[in-house]
C-alpha cells in the first residue's frame, strides 16, 4: 500500500502521511495480530518449533494468547475430533470480530490421513467454523506456516474492514429481527 | 531444601467447601488436549478425574483396515514426538512373525535413530517442564538443538517429524554419506546444553523449591499401576528394557540405567523423574558413540521381502522401551496381509493413568508441574 | 518359569476352569481360561510365590466373530517372565470380571475394552466410555459396526 516508502521521505510533504484511515489501521492490525495459542497434535510440535529460536514465530508480531477473548486469530494445529469439535466452535464464537482462522495440517483441512475409517475424526474443520487460510502438510513445515501468516496478513491488508463492519452489524439485525 | 509435604486434612473436623473446577481441553498448560476435572479445597487438590479422547483418531480401526506396511505412518502419529521409537516395537513384531532377520548396517542405523529420537523426546520433556515451572530460556535452549537432530532426520528419511523410516526388513533409504560426523557432531553440542541447562535450570534453587517433593510415586505404586520408562525409574526401580529384556543390539552397548534417588527431596518426586531423563540424555550419547564406531559402512538397507507380507496365523506381544516408557504392540494376524487387531499399549496412556493417586493434597499449581513430569503425548494417550 | 509350567500348576490348582494352551512358536503361547475365573486365576498369578506377575503389561480386547476375548499380557519385574491369559465370552453375554483391584493400570484399560469392544467388566468401579464421547453409541472396534452418519449435527463421514 505504498505507506512504508513514504516514510522513508517524511519530510518531503511537510511530515504528512497521504493515505485511507482503512489502510492505516488495516497496516496495524495485519502487524500485530494475537492468536489463540492451541495445539491439537502432531502439527502442535512443529508449531512449538516454529515459536523456538530458528524460526521465530513471533517477528510477525503474533503473541500466543490463552484465552479466545483476546485473540484475533485462531490457529488449528491438529487433527479435530467429533469430541473436541463443539469445543472449537465454542471457542470460535468467543472470539471478538474481526477474527480470521488458520487451518493447519492436512487433518484440519480435509481429514487427512483419518479420512477413511476415522469414525472419530471430523474430516476438515471448516465443517464447523469458516477456515480463512489453509496450511497443506503431514505436518507442515515451519516454512509453510510462516507462508500461511503472510497469506494471512496479506489478506488482512486488502481488507475493507467498514464495509465489513457494516455488513456483520446488518447480518445481526436480520438475525435478531428473525 | 523446604519441606513441602503432601497436605492431609481430616475433614471429620473441618468444613468447608469444594470447589469442581475444569482444566482444558483448551489449555496451555494440559500438554495438549488433555481435560482434567479438579476437586479443590481452597488451594489444595483433592480430587483429580482427568476426561481423555480428545484426540481419539482411531488408530486401531485403521490398523485393521490397511495392509502391514501402510500400518506403519499411522503408528508415527500415536506418539508424534518419538516416532522413531515407535515404529520399531512394530516392525520387529512383524519381522518376528515372518521369521526375517534384518541386515547388521539396520540394526545400527535403527540404534542410532532411536536414540538421537530419545534425546529430542527428552528435550521436549525437559522444556516444557521448565516452561510449567515459569522457565523460558531452556524451552529455546533445547528447541535450538532440536534443530539439529531434526535435520539429520530429515536427509535420512525426507521428514521433520513423523518419518515412516523403518520398514519392515529395513529402512525407507539408507543414510546419507556424512551421517556419523553430523551424529558425533550432534552428540558433542548436546552435552555442551545439558551441561548449561543444569546449571541453568535443574540445580537452580527456585526449580527446585518447586519440583522437589512434590507428586511423590512410590515404587510398589508404580508397578501396580504399570508405569514404565522415567516415572518408573524416577521411583527408584531400575528397570530399562533395553537392559532387562535386551532387543535389538542393545546387548552390545555399554551403559547405565539412571534412577531416582531423592537428591534434593524424596525418591519419586517431579524432580527425580527430570533428572532421570536428563541423566537418560547422556546415556543415549554414549550408546550413539559406540553404535557409531561399530557400525559398517557397507551393506544392504533393505532385506528382500515377498511382494505381499503375510505373517503366518497367530498372536505376538512385542514391547520395546520408548523414551517415555515401555511402548507394546500386541498383533493379531489372520493369515491374510490384514492384521485382525493390532492393539498399541500406550506408554503415556498408562502413565496418565497415575496421575489421580499421586496428585491428591498438592496445591493446584504443583498439579500442573506433576502433570509435566510424567510427560504425557495425548495422541499416545488417545491414540 | 515358563508358560507350560504356569499352565500345569494353574491346572493343579484350577481345574476345570483352566480351559488349554495354545502353542504356537515362534509366537506367543496363551492360556485360555474361563470367564467366570478370571478374578481367582490373576489374584494368584499376583500373589502365589513362584508366579509374582506384578505387572500388567497391557489388556486388550478382542473381535473373533461369535465371541469376544479379553487378553491379559502379564509380566512379573522380580522373575522377568512373561504369561498371556485369554478368555473367550460369547459376543450377547460379554461379561468378565474386572481385575482392577488387583492391578490398578487395568482401571483404563478395561474402560477401553469395554468402549471400543464392547466387553462388560463386573465389579469394575466406574465402567464408562473413556476414548468415545460419554453419548457415542456402538462399540468401534466390532467387526459389524457401521460408523454413524451424523453426530451432534455433524457429518460423520467424508
Amino acid at each position: 500500500m505504498g505507506l512504508l516508502n513514504k516514510l522513508n521521505e517524511p519530510y518531503e510533504a511537510g511530515g504528512i502521511i497521504l493515505g485511507t484511515f482503512e489502510d492505516i489501521l488495516n497496516w496495524g492490525r495485519a502487524r500485530s495480530d494475537w492468536y489463540l495459542h492451541f495445539g491439537l497434535a502432531c502439527c502442535a510440535i512443529e508449531f512449538m518449533a516454529m515459536n523456538a529460536s530458528h524460526f521465530d514465530f513471533m517477528r510477525f508480531g503474533t503473541i500466543p494468547r490463552a484465552t479466545p477473548r483476546q485473540a484475533d486469530f485462531i490457529m488449528i494445529t491438529g487433527t479435530v475430533t467429533l469430541k473436541m469439535a463443539e469445543r472449537i466452535k465454542k471457542l470460535w464464537e468467543q472470539m471478538a470480530e474481526p477474527k480470521y482462522c488458520i487451518s493447519v495440517g492436512s487433518c484440519a483441512n480435509c481429514g487427512g490421513p483419518y479420512w477413511e475409517h476415522g469414525y472419530h475424526v471430523l474430516k476438515g474443520v471448516d465443517r464447523i467454523i469458516p477456515v480463512h487460510v489453509y496450511v497443506p502438510g503431514c505436518p507442515p513445515r515451519p516454512e509453510a506456516f510462516q507462508d500461511g501468516m503472510i497469506k494471512l496478513q496479506k489478506m488482512i491488508k486488502e481488507e475493507a474492514i467498514f464495509r465489513k463492519r457494516k455488513k456483520l452489524e446488518e447480518d445481526s439485525k436480520i438475525e435478531l429481527s428473525a | 531444601m523446604g519441606e513441602k509435604k503432601r497436605i492431609e486434612l481430616d475433614y471429620s473436623k473441618i468444613e468447608s467447601d469444594r470447589m469442581r473446577l475444569n482444566v482444558g481441553p483448551q489449555h496451555p498448560s494440559t500438554h495438549g488436549v488433555l481435560r482434567l476435572e479438579v476437586e479443590l479445597d481452597g488451594e489444595i487438590v483433592t480430587e483429580v478425574v482427568p476426561h481423555i479422547g480428545y484426540l481419539h483418531r482411531c488408530f486401531e480401526k485403521h490398523a485393521e483396515k490397511m495392509t502391514y506396511p501402510q500400518v506403519i505412518p499411522y503408528i508415527d502419529r500415536m506418539d508424534y514426538v518419538t516416532s522413531m521409537n515407535n515404529e520399531l516395537p512394530y516392525v520387529m513384531a512383524v519381522e518376528k512373525m515372518l521369521g526375517i532377520k534384518v541386515p547388521e548396517k539396520v540394526e545400527y542405523i535403527r540404534v542410532i535413530m532411536c536414540e538421537l529420537n530419545r534425546i529430542a523426546s527428552h528435550q521436549i520433556a525437559v522444556a516444557t517442564f521448565g516452561l510449567d515451572a515459569g522457565a523460558f530460556t531452556p524451552f529455546l535452549y533445547f528447541f535450538r538443538d532440536r534443530e539439529y537432530i531434526l535435520a539429520i532426520f530429515e536427509k535420512a528419511s525426507g521428514a521433520r517429524l513423523l518419518f515412516n523410516y523403518f520398514w519392515i526388513g529395513g529402512l525407507s533409504a539408507d543414510v546419507h554419506p556424512t551421517f556419523k560426523e553430523d551424529v558425533l557432531a550432534i552428540v558433542k553440542q548436546v552435552r555442551k546444553t545439558n551441561k548449561e541447562i543444569e546449571d541453568l535450570l535443574i540445580y537452580n534453587k527456585i526449580f527446585i523449591e518447586r519440583t522437589a517433593n512434590v507428586g511423590i510415586l512410590p515404587a510398589d505404586v508404580a508397578i501396580n499401576y504399570a508405569c514404565s520408562g522415567p516415572v518408573l525409574r524416577g521411583s527408584g526401580v531400575k528397570f530399562d528394557l533395553r537392559k532387562n529384556e535386551p532387543y535389538s543390539i542393545y546387548d552390545r552397548f555399554d551403559f547405565d540405567i539412571p534412577v531416582g534417588m531423592g537428591e534434593v527431596g524424596t525418591v519419586g518426586d517431579s524432580w527425580d523423574r527430570n533428572i532421570v531423563r536428563m541423566r537418560e540424555m547422556e546415556q543415549s550419547c554414549r550408546i550413539i558413540e559406540q553404535a557409531v564406531a561399530q557400525m559398517p559402512d557397507e551393506g544392504d538397507v533393505q532385506e528382500k521381502l515377498p511382494k505381499r507380507i503375510k505373517p503366518p496365523k497367530g498372536d505376538i506381544y512385542m514391547r520395546a522401551e520408548n523414551p517415555k516408557g515401555d511402548l507394546g504392540f500386541y498383533i493379531v494376524s489372520n493369515g491374510t496381509d490384514k492384521p485382525e487387531r493390532v492393539k498399541a499399549r500406550g506408554t503415556s496412556f498408562v502413565n496418565l493413568s497415575v496421575l489421580p493417586e499421586i496428585s491428591k493434597g498438592y496445591m493446584f499449581a504443583d498439579l500442573i508441574l506433576i502433570l509435566g513430569s510424567i510427560d504425557i503425548v495425548l495422541g499416545e494417550v488417545d491414540r | 518359569m515358563t508358560i507350560n509350567e504356569i499352565y500345569e500348576q494353574l491346572k493343579e490348582d484350577y481345574g476345570d476352569s483352566i480351559i488349554e494352551l495354545v502353542e504356537n512358536p515362534p509366537l506367543d503361547s496363551s492360556i485360555i481360561i474361563k470367564s467366570s475365573a478370571v478374578f481367582e486365576v490373576c489374584h494368584t498369578l499376583r500373589d502365589k510365590p513362584g508366579f509374582e506377575f506384578d505387572y500388567l503389561l497391557c489388556l486388550s480386547g478382542l473381535d473373533l466373530g461369535e465371541n469376544l476375548a479379553a487378553v491379559y499380557h502379564l509380566y512379573s519385574m522380580k522373575h522377568a517372565h512373561k504369561a498371556v491369559i485369554k478368555t473367550i465370552v460369547p459376543k450377547d453375554n460379554p461379561k468378565v470380571p474386572s481385575v482392577e483391584k488387583i492391578w490398578r493400570s487395568a482401571d483404563w484399560h478395561e474402560r477401553e475394552a469395554y468402549d471400543l469392544i464392547g466387553i462388560i467388566f463386573e465389579n469394575h468401579h466406574n465402567l464408562i466410555r473413556i476414548l468415545c464421547p460419554y453419548d457415542w453409541e456402538g462399540h468401534p472396534l466390532r467387526k459389524d459396526y457401521k460408523e454413524p452418519e451424523y453426530y451432534h449435527q455433524m457429518k460423520v463421514p467424508y
